[in-house]
């Protein structure tokens, strides 16, 4: 039915793509086909990075370039001032290293358990194990939830009359206010980011658990290997591969988290649990006046590293795929 | 240790079950609970009446106090069971509560107010579904409109995102041009720079273009996706050249091979990607949250975020706003579950 | 195969037996009851079709799969509750199953590793086994690295260097090609030569099995049809089943009723019995089993079997004629030389009775007496 009511319209494209292919010959085509891609790709991805470079070298509230002032290398001699770079406090712009600090501890936990996790899920799930289909959809429904769900549903359990201090009283221990405490916010915030993107690791790490055959098994069983060398010697190198496409992945999307922790916590209390990207959202767009100068060159010191995790990730995509 | 790494390979004892067996159960009876358990208790609680809601330590199933409307009162009269006192066992509904005291009346002769201790009445309740929570998110709030708006840039974005996308990707695949590589290596140089770092030029732009706060303002940013050009590239590089040069012959132009041909035997990674792509608009956040800033023109995902700030202790419509959210997305998810989880894997996410 | 003979180690040859062997999965029977001894040094060899459970038994001996009633004796030893690693045993996997991110080195070395062999003794097994089969210079590669043909030596040489009590093979030479089939068949033989260690040898190219076995067991739909030396199963077959399936091209069947010490066939034609060593009753339903190197035209023109010839194939030293007759039944003859022979002539076969075959048309035994 759909393609009852597309059809019409391709062969409407059909006649002036037939007249460009007259005119320019099949492979110049090849850039009529690439246009509309790279028309929005220049506009909303090449162009605002070189914009980037600009709003991070020009001061004032103004969107307007034209009507911003050239203040050189000021933004990030503001950001990147500190007398110690261990103590937020100490810093220039304390919220920006305070979000650096929160970021980096972010990642460390929640990349540790998440992928350690979903190792752990994934070995479980490539066992015999009845109902496979069903408990690995168990894992993997968080993915599949908006980050604004994955807040609400814990902030309700975790409210201070919520279920978990019900059952916290039940076993005769005290209720906590959970999100008043800084360590407890943040150790909530990194637990459900986790429990939200487990499975999407779990999926992929228990592909490449599958793709190694079960006969190298049998000879190692032949080979009277106990199943924890087995695990040592046969699986865990032949993951590998797998593994490290896991962490840079997570490594990837660990530093730019942002949703469910905002809609969750708002990054409080106080700063406790702001992240960088909030960071560049608040001093951007939230506040007032809106700086754009020193949200730009935040976002230009994180574009840094992103490229360098992403050009890691491609390079051992490429070379997993080669060997 | 051998148990233990018996447990993390393949094998398993013969015939019973081992203990590792009997941990594999367990730990996946704790993954049940902890990825269903706050789900389904969200889903409970949406049910609930805002008392309910207060009462600690919470109840599983939704209870209401039943009412009763009695002649000569406007409203319904909560009921109540008598534990102590001359009317012990009885039901009474209560007229109003002064101090300690309580005014209550026998059902059967409401003209009669007899006075009782507050502490000797227990309310009568049932399970009862408070839908109310739901008829108030779509007569108070205006939910429709954000569902409404959700929908459209999750359909819209899709749609352009497809053809767009499988458009760059059948040139990179299926033509030998100058400037091929440039052009992969562009796709790339976007793929490392997500939209997250680029917010400032984006708004900037977006607003250049009279987008801003606008429904196109986001669909258009994210149209182009690098992930989508890789997916299907990937994917048409798999179909032979030969069934090109075999409709060349039969006089087929190059965008009737497109549509006609690639397109049709590219279906299993555009459904692929038509997923990713209606999951990743349905679920933005960041973007709409800086695009759209009068209300009417907000997501589903930013006026459940705004809600939870302007109503924190309205937690009853919150809750069936949340469960209204995630409803389309379980629904989808319980008919495509296994499509979706092969998708998401092949393509190692966003 | 190079170096020199050594003394071979009777001790860690081992006896096999079967006992009532079955297995099922599910519902489904596979192994309906297998009875066998294999003695010790014996090269014995399953084969049948696809999907007779020749690969299901061995992995069953090999412990790879639960047996669900029966005993498997190794040895003295029921072995039935033992698990895989611990019953001596060695397995060439079909597909090879090296591991992928060990070298060589390693891929033989672990299973010795496994058994906490000293580290010392380890390099010497290893580089005597490699040098055995002539891969002494693969072993710092990776399997990816090497040929099919020197993947497989790797896989043999991973058995040989544990010294097992029994080899298992599945189907080892199935995805190399034809010469390097028939080379490593020959490879395999010498090896069995030379350690002298019982070996089990699943295919399901009779021809590796008559060329390899020193005793075949020729498995169908989970059963033992017959078991014996190579050219037991060839001269005396059992039943139509294993008289088919072992000798290439297949034996020539003839079926019709016993009438005048004759085969009477269903179009009236006559052709001659055995007129010894098999019990025939008047008038029962029999079949005659000719192999095709028996099958010859009649020296005097109408008399014997009529055919007419469908195809000819030439290749110079021998000629397969194909020929059928007119009640539709194949017959090949296999003659040597060329022969003038052209298609859609008529011709009148001759066969010798006194090395025929003939069986029971109802139930498919042999009506061979002992």
């Amino acid at each position: 039915m759909l393609l009852r009511l597309i059809s019409p319209l391709m062969n409407l494209i059909d006649l002036p793509m037939q007249f460009l292919q007259r005119r320019f010959g099949i492979t110049r085509l090849a850039w009529v086909f690439l246009l509309p891609n790279l028309l929005l790709f220049g506009t909303f991805a090449f162009l605002p990075i070189l914009l980037n470079f600009a709003y991070a070298f020009t001061g004032t509230d103004k969107i307007l370039l034209m009507e911003r002032s050239f203040v050189g290398t000021e933004n990030f001699v503001q950001l990147l001032d500190c007398d110690n770079y261990l103590d937020p406090n100490t810093c220039v712009r304390d919220l920006f290293w305070r979000s650096v600090h929160n970021t980096a501890w972010f990642i460390v936990l929640q990349v540790g358990f998440m992928v350690g996790l979903s190792l752990l899920t994934a070995l479980v799930l490539n066992r015999k194990i009845r109902a496979r289909g069903f408990f690995r959809a168990v894992f993997f429904f968080p993915v599949l939830l908006s980050p604004v769900v994955v807040a609400l549903i814990w902030k309700w359990v975790l409210q201070r009359n919520g279920i978990l201090n019900a059952g916290l009283e039940a076993v005769g221990l005290e209720s906590v206010v959970w999100m008043l405490d800084r360590h407890w916010a943040f150790f909530w915030s990194v637990f459900l980011s986790v429990w939200a993107h487990m499975g999407f690791y779990t999926l992929i790490l228990l592909a490449g658990l599958q793709a190694i055959p079960r006969d190298v098994y049998e000879a190692a069983v032949m080979d009277a290997a106990n199943p924890w060398r087995t695990f040592r010697r046969i699986t865990l190198p032949l993951l590998m591969p797998t593994m490290l496409v896991v962490l840079v992945l997570a490594l990837i999307k660990g530093v730019q988290t942002f949703d469910e922790v905002y809609a969750f916590s708002g990054g409080g209390p106080g700063s406790a649990t702001t992240l960088i990207i909030q960071y560049i959202y608040e001093t951007g767009f939230a506040g007032a006046p809106r700086l754009f100068g020193p949200a730009a060159a935040a976002s230009l010191l994180l574009a840094l590293l992103l490229v360098v995790l992403t050009g890691v990730q491609l390079w051992i995509t490429r070379r997993s795929s080669n060997g | 240790m051998g148990s233990a790494g018996r447990f993390l390979t393949r094998t398993r004892g013969r015939g019973r079950l081992h203990w590792t067996d009997w941990l594999t159960y367990g730990y996946l009876v704790l993954g049940i609970f902890l990825m269903f358990g706050p789900v389904i208790w969200l889903v409970f609680s949406s049910f609930k009446t805002d008392a309910e809601l207060d009462r600690f330590p919470p109840r599983f199933l939704p209870y209401a106090q039943q009412t009763v409307s009695l002649d000569g009162y406007d409203k319904p009269l909560p009921l109540f069971r008598v534990t102590g006192g001359d009317l012990e066992g009885e039901v009474v509904a209560q007229v109003r509560r002064i101090g300690l005291t309580a005014q209550v009346v026998r059902p059967d002769a409401p003209g009669e107010v007899i006075k009782i201790a507050r502490g000797e009445r227990v309310p009568v309740e049932r399970v009862r579904l408070a839908t109310e929570n739901y008829r108030d998110l779509f007569e108070r709030f205006d939910f429709m409109r954000y569902f409404w708006n959700s929908t459209f840039i999750t359909l819209v974005a899709t749609a352009i995102t497809l053809l767009v996308n499988s458009m760059a990707a059948f040139a990179l695949s299926k033509y030998q041009f100058r400037g091929r590589a440039v052009v992969m290596a562009l796709v790339i140089g976007v793929l490392m720079v997500p939209q997250s770092v680029v917010l400032v030029p984006l708004f900037m732009v977006t607003r250049e273009f009279g987008m801003l706060d606008s429904l196109w303002g986001v669909i258009i940013p994210g149209a182009a996706t690098p992930t989508g050009v890789f997916l299907l590239r990937q994917y048409m590089l798999t179909i032979p050249d030969e069934i090109l040069d075999a409709a060349r012959m039969d006089k087929a132009s190059e965008w009737k091979i497109f549509w006609r041909i690639i397109l049709p035997l590219s279906a299993p990674a555009i459904a692929v990607l038509a997923i990713l792509s209606i999951m990743w608009r349905w679920n933005d956040f960041l973007w709409p949250l800086i695009a759209l800033s009068r209300s009417e023109n907000y997501t589903l995902q930013l006026a459940l975020n705004s809600f939870q700030g302007e109503m924190h202790t309205q937690w009853s419509s919150l809750l069936a706003m949340t469960v209204l959210t995630l409803l389309p997305v379980a629904l989808v998810f319980a008919f495509l579950q296994k499509y979706i989880a092969t998708g998401i894997a092949s393509t190692g996410g966003k | 195969m190079a170096g020199e003979q050594k003394p071979v180690d009777t001790s860690r040859r081992a006896r096999l037996e079967l006992r009532g062997v079955k297995k099922s999965f599910g519902g489904a029977e596979v192994i309906r009851g297998v009875d066998l001894h294999v003695e010790q040094g014996e090269f014995c060899v399953f084969v049948g079709p696809s999907g007779c459970g020749k690969s299901t038994l061995l992995r069953m001996i090999s412990g790879l799969e639960d047996i669900s009633a029966g005993e498997v004796r190794i040895g003295d030893e029921v072995v039935n509750d033992i698990p895989a690693a611990e019953r001596g045993l060695a397995m060439v996997f079909q597909s090879y199953a090296l591991y992928p991110h060990m070298t060589v080195r390693q891929n033989l070395s672990f299973g010795l590793e496994n058994l906490r062999t000293p580290r010392a003794e380890i390099a010497t097994k290893v580089d005597e086994v490699a040098a055995m089969l002539q891969i002494d210079g693969l072993l710092d590669r990776r399997p990816k690295d090497l040929s099919g043909g020197q993947r497989q030596r790797v896989a043999i040489g991973r058995a040989v260097v544990r010294e097992p009590r029994i080899f298992l093979f599945d189907e080892p030479l199935s995805n190399l090609d034809a010469e390097l089939r028939v080379e490593m068949r020959g490879e395999i033989s010498r090896l069995h030569g030379r350690l002298g260690n019982t070996m089990i040898y699943v295919t399901h190219d009779q021809v590796e099995a008559m060329t390899m076995a020193d005793k075949i067991v020729v498995l169908r739909d989970g059963r033992v049809e017959q078991t014996g030396a190579p050219l037991e199963l060839y001269n005396r077959p059992a039943n139509l089943f294993v008289a088919g399936f072992i000798g290439s091209p297949r034996m020539n069947f003839l079926s019709g009723s016993v009438e005048g010490g004759r085969l009477r066939l269903e179009n009236g034609e006559a052709v001659r019995l055995p007129e010894e060593g098999f019990s025939l009753r008047e008038g029962s339903a029999v079949t005659l089993g000719i192999r095709p190197n028996h099958l010859f035209p009649a020296a005097g023109e109408g008399s014997g079997l009529h055919a007419t010839v469908r195809s000819i194939e030439q290749l110079g030293g021998d000629s397969y004629i194909y020929a059928a007759t007119p009640t539709g039944d194949q017959v090949t003859l296999h003659r040597p030389g060329q022969t003038d022979l052209q298609i859609g002539t008529d011709v009148y076969l001759d066969h010798d009775p006194q090395v025929a075959h003939l069986f029971d048309s109802t139930n498919g035994q042999s009506l061979r007496q002992v």
